[in-house]
């Protein structure tokens, strides 16, 4: 009772990373104020997968049905009202992903839970809940306070929490799924597989990536050009591809491609979350922005504060003569 | 097909130097310029693209001060047929669930098949009021979709983007909310004689009482989180810059490159 509860994300049979990062800050909260941290399993036929996150938790609630194969946020909806009528949750972690952003609003309104969205850090004091979430594409922090209810909710962002190996010894409770009647309001039908492009970017050793500031589809042959000088790869952010100026298999990014290439730099790219989880394991990371504020620097190694249209055909140049 | 849109005017902060307010809990937006939000212009495109296909109409709704007549005679534009404000001292401080709330009491008494809103919005970024908007109406609901293949017999079938490029496809009963992800289609543009044509089309104006809320009901007490303060970011160890000409610049550039592999 009272305890932080962890949503475990999965998807066709592999747990997500955010579980493993809830669960890490589930447990740091856990050790400050004594509330027990319970992992929450809901899927069909996911019994393994509970063996694997005893481990992580003080209790791993799993609910098995096969309704639950797939994920479905009405029938996630149905079974975790449930859920927390019955537990009583303290605070509920869910991830702020595809799976979540479908899930959490819905289900605070209905629980009357208050819900502070994309959160980079969480905490609690004598009961007070407080988030950090950033506005204006990350380039301010937000201090939020959740006003006191018997159950809170908070949507983790993505890779902001790192994970350390740790052993809690939990236990694993069956759960009866409170599922009677099929739900037809909402079906999911099928996954889609993105189709594979003409060049694999993620086997790239050098990626010369274009974004938003590049403004114009004009200006693109000329990053074209550097990269061609480096015998670097194309790649892009997500505004690029919104605007249909590059392919999708070019997108760097949590809904494009997770990249780690020798030298990634970054031209004009401003550095939203979702791109720099997608790059940020590259080995050495050149950001080249006109913003000096640009979140992008945070992760680059070097920087170029600058117009990017000037910058880049004198990069080429010197490259060009350099390694001719 | 009875469409209505949820739009947001929002600065355009990613080229601005940011200040905080006196405040302490917002910036200083004087001299900002303000456009539609990203994501909603898409989600206006949708449903142009919807009624042009389907026939019906298209309601546009947004929440702010006068100056957001400007965003919603922009959707006029687009092809939008009808623009609601919605406005109060009162909806100041308001949350994700709040501002579904007044969203909400704004479209009830409205005959509608879809609502759209964008999937998040470029200031707040709570990716939370279109979905909340549902449960309170009482609606089905789905975020992030990047496809709408098609309407028939009172259900649509959705894409819902997840991620590394994996979509979703769902079959949802109407009327539902959708929140649409950029990229979806290809916003029309806007000239200056299309504004010009709807300058004078009537945009109905809506306060508290017309909402038949309650002022407690409303921004800071009617919500469920409170921002406390902001802050920039801790910057942490960040980029070494680059400084020189640009000839300079492109030397220490190409040392870098040498030093740190991957160039053959």
């Amino acid at each position: 009772m009272a305890d932080i509860l962890v949503l475990v994300e999965h998807r066709r049979g592999e747990i997500r990373d955010i579980t493993f990062e809830m669960l890490m800050k589930g447990k740091t909260l856990s050790e400050k104020t004594g509330k027990p941290l319970t992992a929450l399993l809901l899927g069909n036929d996911v019994g393994e997968m509970a063996e694997g996150l005893k481990d992580l938790a003080n209790r791993v609630v799993l609910i098995e049905d096969p309704k639950l194969e797939n994920f479905n946020s009405e029938i996630y909806q149905r079974v975790l009202g449930n859920v927390i009528e019955q537990e009583k949750p303290f605070l509920l972690f869910i991830g702020h992903t595809a799976f979540g952003m479908d899930l959490a609003p819905t289900l605070a309104t209905q629980m009357k839970a208050p819900l502070a969205t994309d959160c980079t850090d969480v905490m609690v004091d004598d009961d007070q809940i407080r988030a950090i979430r950033q506005t204006y594409g990350g380039k301010l922090n937000v201090e939020v306070r959740l006003k006191p209810a018997p159950c809170s909710m908070v949507t983790v962002r993505p890779a902001s929490v790192s994970v350390e190996d740790y052993s809690l010894a939990g236990e694993i409770t069956r759960v009866t799924s409170p599922l009677t009647e099929e739900i037809a309001s909402k079906r999911f039908l099928e996954y889609v597989e993105a189709a594979a492009g003409e060049v694999d970017i993620t086997q790239a050793n050098i990626l010369v990536s274009v974004g938003r500031g590049i403004k114009d589809p004009e200006n693109i042959p000329m990053v074209q050009e550097l990269a061609k000088s480096l015998g670097a790869t194309l790649s892009c952010s997500r505004p690029v591809v919104d605007k249909k100026w590059l392919p999708k298999d070019r997108q760097v990014g949590t809904s494009g491609k997770t990249v780690k290439p020798t030298v990634y730099i970054a031209i004009g790219i401003s550095g939203a979350f979702q791109h720099i989880a997608g790059m940020k394991g590259s080995g050495t990371i050149i950001a080249i922005n006109r913003d000096p504020k640009a979140p992008i620097f945070n992760v680059a190694h070097y920087g170029i504060v600058g117009d990017l249209l000037k910058i880049v055909p004198a990069l080429k140049g010197k490259i060009s003569e350099a390694f001719a | 097909m009875e469409i209505i849109v949820c739009i947001k005017r929002v600065p355009e902060t990613a080229d601005a130097d940011i200040v905080i307010d006196r405040t302490g809990r917002d910036i200083e937006k004087g001299g900002l310029v303000f456009d539609i939000n990203e994501w909603d212009n898409y989600a206006v495109e949708e449903a142009i693209l919807l009624k042009e296909k389907y026939g019906g109409s298209v309601t546009v709704i947004s929440m702010g001060p006068e100056e957001v007549n400007e965003t919603l005679r922009r959707a006029l534009a687009m092809g939008a047929d009808q623009a609601i404000r919605l406005t109060d001292p009162a909806f100041e401080g308001s949350d994700g669930y709040t501002i579904a709330r007044v969203l909400s009491q704004a479209i009830k008494p409205l005959s509608y098949d879809l609502i759209l809103t964008g999937v998040q919005t470029e200031d707040d970024g709570y990716g939370q009021v279109g979905p909340t908007l549902a449960e309170i109406l009482g609606i089905r609901h789905a975020a992030v979709v990047n496809q709408i293949e098609g309407i028939e017999s009172g259900r649509t079938r959705v894409h819902r983007e997840l991620e590394g490029g994996l979509e979703e496809i769902l079959d949802l009963e109407l009327p539902a909310v959708l929140t649409i992800q950029t990229g979806i289609n290809e916003p029309r543009y806007v000239s200056i004689m299309g504004i010009r044509k709807v300058a004078k089309k009537e945009i109905k104006v809506l306060g508290l009482r017309e909402l038949a809320m309650k002022p407690e009901e409303a921004g800071e007490p009617g919500s469920l989180t409170v921002v406390e303060m902001v802050s920039f970011p801790p910057v942490g160890e960040g980029a070494q810059i680059l400084e020189g000409t640009m000839d300079e610049i492109s030397d220490k550039v190409v040392t870098i490159l040498k030093e740190k592999g991957g160039v053959a």
